[in-house]
């Protein structure tokens, strides 16, 4: 359960519970987390991987952090193996976890899971994702990245493109960039739009957005252009993922519309949405952008582990 | 020209009035008089100026908590109730919704955790009071009233 005040304790379920500033914190730790190499900052602490989803980049990251930093991991990677499986709640399953590891981070496919985990558990709780929720670290590094790359957070002109739907990953960024003065450019399908509920909150707090279907009617003002997969799996309806599996593709034809300083992120994995071409062009940073992963995680791990205050 | 009762007036107890009628059975529900041994009369589809139609409930030699005034308004915004005592109205109260609303309502996403962990426990913080907007404590997903079931 979070405790009040600071991170030593402290679960890290969803990105709206972190004001702007405890966001800019955690980016300023994680850059000290890539400059030097505290190599037995977590030595003797055990972090338990919970994923009840499948997941590579995420539960890599973390274990890459959690070791790089001396530290020890433990879990499993599928429900399959798992005594959930055989039918225990996930409220025993945490209860149980809790007593052989320091931290859990956890992925599962139902929303809300880690916000019940984080109640049951006396030891810090990192939501991994759960379902098409929340995934409040990918948010993090995806706003390391874009300082990291531009020097700022403020004011910048910041593209989504592809499913802005069911994302979660763009409806997380797109509550953290709100703090930061952001101008927003929501490129999808019609049927794929930014939910309203995310519009409002814009409009609440006076910031510009534009949505357009066609990418080439706003590219050559855009910052950054945050690339998404549009996601079989959260598709209640498989011909309407065919529909939109190819809408977008990103490749060379589209270097005239860009302006030089654009770069382009995406969470990854990624289909066919940006083409490999476009991989040894300046533009892409997305690569990076998932090595920037362990620094954030690092400085997470680290500060809700009490070893950085 | 006197006033006709249409339901038997109580000696002691509570009368919630200005109840939705479609709501009526949902506030019995939610005050949870299933097992109440003492007199309860429900009127359903009673003409009202103000709403149309409305319900009344009048429940004999119960008086209801702070809490469970609160949670009739998440179903019945503009309910009153009334203390009786002694056949006389003593005290009016106007229905306030709750900051937090724990247990009584189901979350409407099926995906939620909520609907599929054994005992779990639902939790909704109001968004706006009118037009009713509630949010998920777990799955963060916003319902109206419309989409409001009990659990």
């Amino acid at each position: 359960m979070a405790k009040e005040g600071g991170f030593k304790g402290r679960d890290i379920i969803s990105i709206k519970d972190f004001s702007k500033s405890e966001l800019l914190y955690v980016l300023n730790i994680a850059k000290r987390m890539e400059k030097s190499h505290n190599q037995d900052l977590l030595k003797g602490k055990i972090l338990a991987t919970l994923f009840l989803e499948s997941s590579t980049r995420t539960r890599l990251s973390f274990t890459a952090a959690m070791e790089r930093l001396g530290g020890q991991v433990m879990g499993f990677a599928t429900a399959g193996v798992s005594s959930l499986k055989k039918g225990e709640t996930l409220w025993d399953t945490i209860k149980m976890v809790e007593q052989y590891a320091d931290v859990i981070v956890m992925r599962h496919p139902i929303e809300g899971a880690a916000r019940l985990a984080a109640e049951a558990a006396s030891i810090p709780i990192i939501n991994g994702g759960d379902g098409s929720n929340q995934h409040p670290t990918q948010t993090m590094l995806d706003l390391y990245t874009i300082q990291k790359t531009k020097g700022k957070l403020e004011g910048l002109n910041i593209g989504m493109l592809g499913d802005l739907k069911y994302g979660r990953t763009v409806h997380s960024l797109t509550t953290a960039l709100s703090h930061f003065n952001t101008n927003f450019f929501f490129i999808s399908p019609e049927a794929l739009k930014m939910p309203d509920e995310y519009l409002e909150e814009l409009k609440e707090k006076k910031l510009r957005y534009k949505e357009v279907v066609d990418l080439k009617k706003v590219s050559k003002e855009l910052d950054i252009l945050y690339v998404t997969r549009i996601q079989k799996e959260r598709f209640p309806d498989p011909v309407e993922y065919e529909k939109y599996k190819d809408f977008y593709k990103l490749d060379k034809s589209l270097l005239p519309f860009f302006k030089s300083e654009l770069k382009i992120m995406h969470p990854l994995p990624r289909v066919g949405e940006i083409s490999p071409e476009l991989d040894n062009t300046p533009h892409a940073i997305y690569f990076q952008q998932a090595g920037n992963g362990i620094p954030v995680r690092q400085a997470l791990l680290a500060l809700v582990l009490g070893k950085i205050r | 020209m006197k006033k006709e009762l249409k339901v038997p007036a109580i000696r002691e107890g509570t009368v919630v009035d200005h109840i939705p009628s479609r709501a009526t059975f949902k506030v019995i529900r939610i005050l949870d008089l299933k097992d109440f041994e003492h007199v309860i009369s429900v009127v359903l589809n009673l003409q009202s100026k103000s709403m149309g139609k409305k319900g009344i409930i009048k429940i004999g030699s119960r008086f209801l908590t702070e809490d469970e005034v609160n949670k009739i308004a998440v179903l019945a915004p503009n309910a009153t109730v009334n203390i009786i005592k002694d056949y006389t109205v003593k005290e009016k109260i106007k229905v306030k919704i709750p900051d937090v609303i724990e247990k009584i309502i189901k979350c409407s996403n099926p995906q939620c955790i909520t609907n599929n962990e054994k005992d779990s426990r639902t939790k909704f913080y109001i968004v706006e009071k009118e037009p009713l907007k509630i949010r998920c404590h777990y799955c963060e997903r916003c319902m109206q009233r419309e989409d409001i079931e009990l659990v």
